[in-house]
């Protein structure tokens, strides 16, 4: 069975299997106004190591993807059959509740945006992260607790011990969100999906939390999917982007290519839109409209109400995600043929 | 950029200090000391920002200036009248002339009451129009921010954050006011419907010659608004001037840190971020000389810091800081 050795100039150079690879992700979720698909044909990926974001404004369905990557969509909330949601080789929409559970806060952890409802009021805080180490690994309670102030005291809290003890209201915003970065990282994840982890933060504790975050990942190696709705943390954090725009993946490209051009005409809107703290005072250049409603996507491609170059192509027909450059897609019909007699953007 | 001789507002050494129970049962009593000693002024026309992080007391002060709280000490002087010297009738007939802005326009916003009807209340109330007249001046102001007409029969839980908004500048406009107070008006909106209300409100001001105090927490949105910015930290104006020379080169290290920590949306601007050591102290327990030099960063840090507080003095074209060192 052994076949004769290429030679290894030729050998093809092995593409590591992806950390997380999503496709044709789909959710839905039952209202009284009809049928929200709220995420609807989701495909991306995530390498070990990496740092991806996954940018969009409130009601795109970031969050929701997040949410069903870890499989805690909520009733009403369905995951479509025919989903695929692949982590670290296995299949996580087939497993067992028991063996989802073993990959949740394990290799697998979130941080969700409100560092004030995310944690148990009654339980002290150390225990809580002592909780998710003995909930995934064979340890005594004495070094589970021994395990849970040595993160304390990674995450910069200064008295970890003392912390240990205190319950969720007696620290402020800032700290709670360190604790909660402790109980994600307790058990050293492979990918951390961080959906808008300082949102609820002052800019000068968000940078101070996104430095700690930056050399833990450094330190242990893992990804994160970074989930937000500020192009400045994009610019600044990410090395690759996905930007959704109601339900559906708009665009994705490498971080310095997207701001350098963006290809979508949403992108180009939202960074539009963004005022900036070094630029001059003048008029923002708004998107006009607002996003329609899950339960009422427009036909065609679902940006063409606020679209400035849409065209009857545009209302008819929803484009693909079409090739746009190197390492990049845009679902954009001006990539594929452009309207007659006017030039693509 | 100095402010004309009369500004329309012109607050001086404004203090609020609340004194409330805690502990069991309220066996305890602490003040906490949410403006201290705060003089600013605006012209005719004009707009000052007010950035600062949470607990600063920047919506204390927004309130005061509407005399919404009472005062500790200090003046709050509209057109030359001092806010807090008004007998009540007085005061609701100034009231007219400021307006607030809130953050929220779901939670100031009657969820039981029309568009219209919110609107036209303050219409009745100050008796500027009735009936017919009233129902033409709802929709003109409808129209005027950039809702249908239509909006007026519509309850505030049927329009999107940035339509609500809308309604509550609408509100506000309706007395038409001099001066409108704006807190945080668009920090719950997304970005592409926030500009769309940043522009409304630059409109508004070029075609009404409104003055407005415009605060919020974003240095960028505050940049695109104000010609003039205030940075207030525990309490206190720290800094303050004309914008372009306070975000270049900000002389207090507290700006300093506050302007570095913001992100710039462009992967290839690369700045050296100062990160803070620490939250910001409690306003029950100020420390005592600079606010900021719990967690101040300037390396001439010394004795003068931990135990003077430093005044708001010139620093530059315009522009004042309170700083020992900087």
């Amino acid at each position: 069975m052994s076949e004769p050795l290429a030679p290894p100039a030729a050998a093809p150079v092995p593409v590591p299997a992806p950390l997380l690879e999503l496709a044709d992700l789909r959710v839905t979720f039952a209202t009284e106004e009809g049928v929200a698909r709220a995420v609807d044909g989701v495909a991306l990926v995530v390498q070990a190591g990496e740092t991806v974001g996954l940018v969009g404004e409130s009601g795109c369905g970031k969050s929701v993807t997040a949410l069903a990557v870890l499989r805690l969509v909520e009733h009403p909330g369905l995951i479509a059959h025919g989903s695929r949601v692949r982590f670290e080789g296995r299949d996580l929409l087939a497993l067992a509740e028991r063996d989802i559970r073993a990959v949740r806060g394990n290799h697998l952890a979130l941080i969700v945006q409100e560092p004030a409802s995310a944690l148990n009021p009654v339980l002290t805080v150390g225990s809580q992260i002592a909780e998710v180490i003995r909930a995934h690994q064979q340890v005594t309670r004495r070094e589970a607790r021994r395990r849970a102030v040595e993160m304390l005291k990674a995450v910069g809290i200064p008295d970890a011990e003392l912390c240990y003890g205190h319950y969720a209201h007696q620290l402020s915003g800032g700290m709670r969100q360190r604790v909660l970065i402790a109980i994600a990282l307790a058990c050293r994840p492979h990918l951390l999906i961080a959906d808008e982890p300082t949102t609820a933060l002052d800019v000068t504790i968000q940078a101070e939390i996104l430095e700690l975050l930056d050399g833990l990942q450094r330190q242990m190696g893992m990804a994160v999917l970074l989930i937000t709705h500020n192009l400045g943390l994009v610019a600044e954090r990410t090395r690759r982007v996905y930007v959704m725009y109601a339900g559906q993946i708009v665009e994705s490209a490498p971080t310095e290519a997207l701001f350098a051009a963006p290809a979508h005409p949403y992108t180009q809107g939202l960074m539009a839109a963004v005022p900036r703290p070094d630029a001059p005072r003048e008029r923002l250049a708004a998107i006009p409209g607002q996003v329609p409603p899950a339960t009422a996507w427009p036909a065609g491609c679902r940006f063409n109400p606020r679209c400035p170059f849409a065209w009857e192509k545009c209302r008819a027909e929803m484009p693909p995600l079409l090739p746009a450059g190197e390492g990049r897609e845009a679902r954009c019909w001006l990539l594929a043929d452009g309207p007659r007699g006017e030039a693509a953007p | 950029m100095t402010p004309p001789a009369i500004p329309l507002l012109d607050v001086t050494g404004l203090t609020v200090h609340f004194t409330r129970r805690t502990g069991f049962f309220g066996s305890r009593r602490e003040t906490v000391q949410a403006v201290s000693g705060v003089s600013l002024a605006i012209g005719r026309r004009e707009t000052l920002g007010l950035v600062g992080e949470s607990g600063c007391g920047k919506t204390t002060l927004a309130r005061a200036v509407l005399r919404l709280v009472e005062k500790t000490s200090g003046t709050v002087r509209f057109d030359g009248q001092d806010l807090f010297a008004l007998a009540p009738e007085e005061l609701r007939r100034m009231r007219r002339r400021l307006q607030i802005v809130f953050q929220d326009p779901y939670a100031s916003l009657n969820p039981r009451m029309t568009i219209g009807r919110a609107i036209r209340e303050g219409l009745t109330i100050h008796k500027l129009a009735e009936g017919a007249a009233a129902d033409r001046r709802v929709r003109e102001l409808l129209e005027e921010v950039g809702l249908s007409a239509d909006a007026a029969d519509v309850y505030p839980h049927e329009f999107s954050g940035g339509q609500r908004q809308r309604a509550g500048i609408a509100r506000a406009l309706a007395v038409e006011p001099e001066l409108l107070v704006c807190d945080e008006p668009v920090s719950a909106l997304d970005v592409s419907v926030q500009a769309q209300v940043l522009n409304l409100l630059m409109d508004l001001q070029a075609r009404r010659g409104l003055s407005y105090l415009f605060i919020s927490h974003d240095l960028a949105v505050v940049r695109h608004v104000a010609p003039r910015v205030a940075v207030m930290y525990l309490g206190r104006i720290v800094e303050e001037g004309p914008a372009e020379e306070l975000y270049a080169r900000p002389r207090h290290p507290y700006t300093q840190a506050l302007l570095s920590a913001v992100p710039v949306p462009d992967p290839l601007t690369k700045r050296p971020r100062i990160v803070l050591p620490g939250d910001p102290p409690s306003p029950v327990n100020p420390p005592p000389g600079c606010p900021f030099h719990p967690r101040c960063q300037h390396p001439a840090k010394d004795q003068d810091c931990v135990s003077v507080r430093p005044e708001l003095v010139e620093r530059g074209p315009g522009l004042r800081a309170a700083c020992h060192r900087g």
